[in-house]
């Protein structure tokens, strides 16, 4: 046993404030939905949380009606000054629910407490603080003097941060003056859902966000609707294909935010001990649920004898557990199905020939695991290199040469993010201006800002959120 | 990577191999270092695990006074409190050592004759170092026959920030010799050394010459012990250990004054340095009103309420 043994830190789950039952979300009110309802469940436990209802294909209808009289007859037409208000509002709603949205958040998606603490519900009233702002600037945002909104957005978002890629969708585009309509993953709803009640608490006016949560039928019924003028999405890259080619010739405006195999460039003169810790939050922050993971290390050859011990060493510190305990640092792998695929393209890395490594965890007998797993020996036609794994598995390459690097960091069809570690500035910036990556860190990794740009290149999407850029997906000018 | 005996003799050999090894250390990344302290702070430690940190902590005290007012009456008052810490719990472990002037080792070796309590004196023209090396070796040597078992030296900052490593490396060299079996610690004053990379280099330098502790400050300067710099610091001697197979200690000192902070250095030692380093042997709290927060904090925790400042004594 260890000498220092932290004891069980577990915040309350009470504080959730969960409910048997949650409705979909249209036009201001709670209601019953016409699809079937699902029960969601606690990843870490496999336990039902609450049984969530469904909306179905008339469901939809209702809400983009909804949204458009919203958009025609209050949100359209109201003044920035004013709509920032409301932004605002929700904003301050969320810090003031912060720890219930927080053991909420980790009970239905697994993650751990200090990441949802700490990160997710910060950033997500970050988001509204700072769309708030823009509200009644829109003129100066450099997309004309008088930009006008879209209309009506779809906004379909991924599992991995529910209420921060909900807070991603909904602050940018109600400041533009949008309305939307937007559905939760079908594992992960709860959140969006008290979302809705805050929204509905601030004295929205009924119809501006409607909240449905749904399965992929949901969300095809959505994007594809004649009825809205943009669709957002974030999640795989095969959904995000199959809705281009949807929505090609309609003249609906479309942002794509999907998949990503990121670099993370390790040069010989970087800070070992922060790259370290880069490394880690690169790959191992959400369990590896996050698109623009650094899931592949590229270590210059000269200090992989140094990096790789030092890594294993760090990751024999990291606790895996119970996601409410606010000493745990790896939470639950968020279904079945998605721990299915991460064991799948686990397998092929030994099947090809890479060398595994697992950090020492006590796995849990329930619940949907996976322990922090390092490759090395891997070669760039490794599925493990080309495919986005989606879960805690770092792939790591070397490299000789700074050119070397930057090829191998771009041969990959994505392009979403991208790492760089180097004392030297000189360096940082000839290697950040040949990634084709839609962000590039500089000496630190996985760091968030609602002042800041987020999107891909290539297969990883396109479009803008976050910052002056995240305006322009919702503006016509 | 393991460094022979050979090698170090190597990079120690003259002032330009010693400035190409401190040089070519990796670079500290300075917002890095502060997320990484931030981040290890937000550990929650309750119950079992904090009744253990308390104990532990007090255990690693070095009980000091370093005051121009000091006198021996207040150094054997002192000596009474690091015996026995809490008079209505005996269970509660004494501290490692006292540490004074060197003109007061004297009175408190023979107040904490019989105890496992050890004596520490500063010494070297402490806190400024700015006398000549003949001085401070002096003021080792009487320090050290009048019974002290450890010293805590400083290092010539100036000689530091201007390049003189060769001068600083000496001069360790030289007070570690004086010290005969009495243990050296090494203050860097990293408030004086102002960036990570220095400390880095100061710590790297202090345990080639043969520090057996590296320690942040001598409680004068602001600032003094900071997570950053205590996480660097135990970087090195977790290095250093790897790379030279010589386990050394560090020594935290100036402003740590709360259980909360203590408990959160403990959580650094453990995370970074590792579990081995948790003992008195390789790490202490240089600190005077620390010791009795820990104590109230004992009281609180056996007894589920605080008793306030009141019931500790003022020592």
């Amino acid at each position: 046993m260890a000498i220092f043994d932290y004891a069980p830190a577990p915040e309350s789950r009470d504080l959730a404030r969960l409910k048997p039952h949650y409705g979909i979300f249209i036009d201001g009110a709670f209601r019953d939905g016409t699809g079937e309802a699902i029960k969601t469940i606690n990843p870490a436990t496999e336990e039902p949380l609450a049984e969530v209802a469904e909306a179905g294909v008339s469901d939809v209808d209702d809400a983009v009606r909804a949204a458009r009289r919203a958009y025609d007859n209050v949100w359209g037409s109201m003044p920035g000054r004013e709509r920032a208000k409301y932004l605002y509002r929700i904003a301050r709603a969320i810090q003031e629910r912060g720890r219930e949205l927080a053991v909420l958040e980790s009970l239905d998606n697994g993650k751990p407490i200090k990441e949802s603490r700490d990160t997710d519900i910060p950033l997500a009233a970050a988001h509204f603080f700072y769309y708030a702002g823009w509200a009644d600037k829109l003129g100066y945002a450099g997309f004309g003097p008088n930009p006008q909104p879209l209309g009506v957005a779809g906004q379909v978002i991924p599992w991995n941060f529910p209420l921060l890629m909900a807070a991603w969708k909904i602050a940018p585009a109600l400041a533009a003056g949008n309305t939307v309509v937007l559905k939760p993953a079908e594992t992960t709803p709860l959140t969006a859902l008290v979302l809705a009640e805050i929204i509905a608490e601030c004295d929205l006016p009924p119809g501006v966000v409607n909240i449905l949560a749904g399965g992929p039928e949901v969300g095809q019924a959505l994007t594809e609707h004649p009825g809205i003028d943009k669709v957002a999405f974030t999640g795989s890259t095969e959904v995000g294909k199959a809705i281009q080619r949807a929505l090609a010739g309609t003249g609906r405006r479309l942002s794509l935010e999907l998949g990503g195999k990121a670099a993370n460039i390790i040069f010989e003169d970087a800070p070992i001990d922060q790259a370290v810790e880069g490394i880690v939050n690169g790959i191992f922050f959400n369990q590896g649920h996050v698109c623009c993971a650094g899931s592949r290390l590229l270590v210059q050859e000269s200090i992989a004898d140094e990096v790789l011990p030092a890594l294993q060493r760090r990751l024999g510190t990291l606790r895996m557990g119970d996601p409410l305990d606010k000493n745990t640092d790896i939470g639950a792998i968020n279904s079945a199905v998605q721990l299915a695929r991460i064991r799948e393209l686990a397998d092929s890395g030994d099947d090809e020939g890479a060398s595994r490594w697992t950090a020492p965890c006590d796995i849990p007998d329930r619940g949907f695991w996976f322990p922090p797993t390092i490759f090395t020996g891997v070669s760039q036609a490794n599925r493990i290199a080309r495919e986005e794994i989606f879960g805690p598995v770092l792939s790591v390459l070397t490299f000789r040469t700074p050119s070397e690097a930057v090829e191998k960091a771009n041969n990959t069809p994505y392009g979403l993010s991208a790492g760089i570690w180097s004392e030297k500035g000189s360096r940082i910036l000839w290697t950040a201006q040949r990634l084709r990556a839609g962000v590039v860190w500089a000496n630190t990794f996985n760091r968030f800002d609602p002042a800041s740009p987020f999107g891909g290149y290539k297969e990883s999407g396109f479009g803008r959120e976050g910052g002056r850029h995240g305006l322009e997906a919702y503006l016509a000018y | 990577m393991t460094v022979t005996g050979t090698q170090q003799s190597e990079i120690t050999r003259d002032e330009s191999s010693l400035r190409r090894f401190l040089h070519g250390l990796p670079g500290v990344d300075q917002v890095g270092a502060q997320d990484r302290a931030a981040a290890l702070a937000t550990r929650s430690i309750k119950t079992t695990a904090k009744a253990w940190a308390i104990d532990a902590a007090i255990s690693m005290v070095d009980l000091t006074t370093l005051e121009g007012s000091d006198t021996h009456g207040k150094v054997r008052s002192l000596a009474a409190k690091a015996r026995r810490p809490d008079p209505s719990d005996l269970s509660t472990p004494t501290v490692a050592a006292v540490c004074v002037y060197p003109d007061l080792v004297a009175t408190a070796v023979e107040a904490l004759r019989g105890s496992k309590v050890g004596v520490a004196s500063v010494a070297t023209a402490f806190p400024s170092g700015r006398a000549s090396l003949a001085t401070k070796l002096h003021d080792v040597r009487e320090a050290v026959a009048a019974g002290a078992t450890e010293i805590d030296m400083v290092i010539d900052r100036g000689a530091f920030l201007s390049g003189r490593y060769g001068q600083v490396f000496d001069e360790i060299v030289a007070t570690k010799a004086a010290c005969g079996t009495a243990h050296l610690k090494v203050i860097l004053e990293t408030g004086e050394l102002v960036t990570l990379d220095n400390a880095r280099r100061a710590s790297w330098l202090a345990l080639l010459a043969g520090g057996d502790f590296i320690k942040t400050s001598t409680g004068k300067v602001t600032p003094a012990a900071t997570p950053p710099v205590a996480l660097v610091m135990l970087q090195a001697v977790r290095d250093f250990a790897a790379d030279h197979g010589a386990v050394r200690g560090v020594k935290l000192a100036g402003g740590i004054r709360s259980t909360k902070d203590a408990v959160r250095y403990l959580v650094m030692v453990n995370e970074v340095a590792g579990e081995q380093w948790l003992t008195p042997d390789l790490f202490r709290f240089g600190a005077s009103t620390l010791l009795n927060d820990l104590l109230q904090q004992r009281h609180k925790l056996a007894t589920g309420a605080y008793d306030g400042p009141d019931y500790v004594s003022m020592d």
